[in-house]
């Protein structure tokens, strides 16, 4: 994760990436009254106390730390839940569908509402599992590209955070086969030649005719 | 041309237009040129009313502060309006970034050119006044004739081959909210690919360009 930064390599950083996932809606109880907020963003509310509101996660960790609200944790960060996701995660070969941004929103509600989470210990082991299983199904699944060739890939439930770091590797490894299999690079090896840019390539794709 | 030709998206993306916000837009607009490895289609209109939005959430924060609004209400208010102003800065640094670092190729490809804002034009063109007279300064006068262009790598090139462009055939990870159907890749005779709704796909970005430019798919 640490390299994620690397503004070409991958194209959002992790705080990006939690920038855009502080925009997802969350269900909130208020603890006070307050009227209808008309940002640029929509609009939201109105507030009264014990009576639930949608905002999206920014607003709502905002009251939070200002000890204005609780926050409900949403329905697939239940024990029942992710319990069940990672057993399937366990069993199969594909990816469960989980919200996009599971990693960041799992992440900030840790962060800024424990109290909020019933067994927060437990639901943050099982997120913190689910993830290992994914990483490493990710890995092994990636060797696909080297097995066949593989012109598009699909990356079917996929989160954001997942995406954003297999991103450099992927796309620098797909973009090699594409170049290695293009009809072109044979035909223009000779006259690319006064080209350096390219001359990297020719190397790896004769050994690979050769074998 | 008016300042980035743009008319926003165009018509063909209506529905999704009028149900959608402009700090929606706004974020995808800024998803889409982070990602992009060229530089987009500049969003005037989108620009314009996401300013004007962030002028009128000014004043009303000022007024706020001014009649004794309840300082949470405030503090809310400005926060939703620095999410906002980071999203257009970045958007507009983002661009700038790419016009410097293509600026040559940029400002000779017209399609490309027409893409800039106005103030992105001026910016671009002192941007390549300074670089070409810093090439000049420190290298170029003080090589052999035949080595004093700042776009081509001798006399002898017919094309100029110094000028950084950018590559399109870089693979990005895109994600469509429709089902696109069967997409064809290319014209290499490849199978085509199902493109479902919500899902994310790796492909290269020169064959699915149209569509970013469509609207019809969001880079991620």
């Amino acid at each position: 994760m640490a390299a994620s930064s690397d503004s070409q390599a991958s194209a959002f950083s992790a705080a990006e990436l939690e920038f855009l996932a502080e925009d997802e809606m969350i269900e909130i109880v208020p603890n006070m009254r307050m009227d209808s907020l008309n940002f640029v963003s929509g609009d939201f509310g109105p507030f009264r106390p014990q009576i639930a509101t949608q905002v999206p996660l920014w607003l709502a960790v905002a009251l939070k730390k200002r000890g204005k609200c609780m926050i409900r944790p949403p329905e697939w960060m239940s024990i029942e839940k992710l319990t069940q996701v990672l057993e399937a995660e366990r069993d199969s070969e594909k990816f469960q569908p989980l919200p996009f941004h599971y990693v960041e929103i799992s992440r900030l509600l840790f962060d800024y509402a424990r109290e909020d989470i019933q067994d927060v210990y437990m639901v943050r082991s099982l997120i913190e599992d689910i993830k290992d299983v994914r990483f490493h199904k990710i890995g092994t699944g990636l060797e696909i590209i080297s097995r066949e060739r593989t012109y598009a890939l699909r990356l079917k439930n996929l989160s954001a955070m997942e995406a954003n770091i297999v991103r450099p590797f992927v796309t620098r490894a797909l973009e090699t086969f594409y170049k290695l299999s293009s009809p072109e690079m044979i035909q223009e090896s000779d006259h690319l030649s006064n080209r350096q840019p390219q001359v990297t390539n020719r190397g790896p794709r004769r050994q690979l005719k050769d074998r | 041309m008016e300042p980035g030709a743009g008319e926003g998206s165009s018509t063909d993306d209506y529905e999704s237009l009028i149900s959608t916000t402009d700090a929606e837009l706004l974020k995808r607009a800024w998803r889409n040129e982070k990602a992009a490895p060229e530089i987009l289609k500049f969003e005037a209109a989108l620009v314009q009313r996401s300013r004007q939005q962030i002028q009128l959430m000014e004043e009303t924060v000022e007024e706020f502060t001014r009649n004794g609004v309840d300082p949470l209400t405030v503090s809310l208010y400005q926060m939703d309006l620095d999410r906002t102003l980071f999203l257009l800065r970045s958007y507009l640094r983002t661009r700038l970034q790419k016009i410097e670092k293509y600026v040559l190729h940029i400002q000779k490809t017209a399609e490309l050119w027409n893409r800039l804002s106005k103030q992105e034009q001026k910016f671009a063109i002192r941007c390549v006044g300074d670089l070409t007279q810093h090439l000049e300064q420190s290298v170029l006068t003080k090589l052999p004739d035949q080595y004093q262009s700042h776009l081509k790598q001798s006399g002898a090139s017919e094309n100029d081959d110094m000028v950084p462009e950018p590559k399109l055939d870089t693979y990005i990870i895109c994600r469509s909210k429709k089902f696109l159907g069967a997409f064809q890749l290319d014209d290499s005779g490849e199978e085509p690919v199902n493109i479902e709704a919500d899902d994310l796909y790796a492909l290269p970005y020169k064959s699915i360009k149209p569509l970013v430019e469509s609207g019809q798919i969001d880079l991620v």
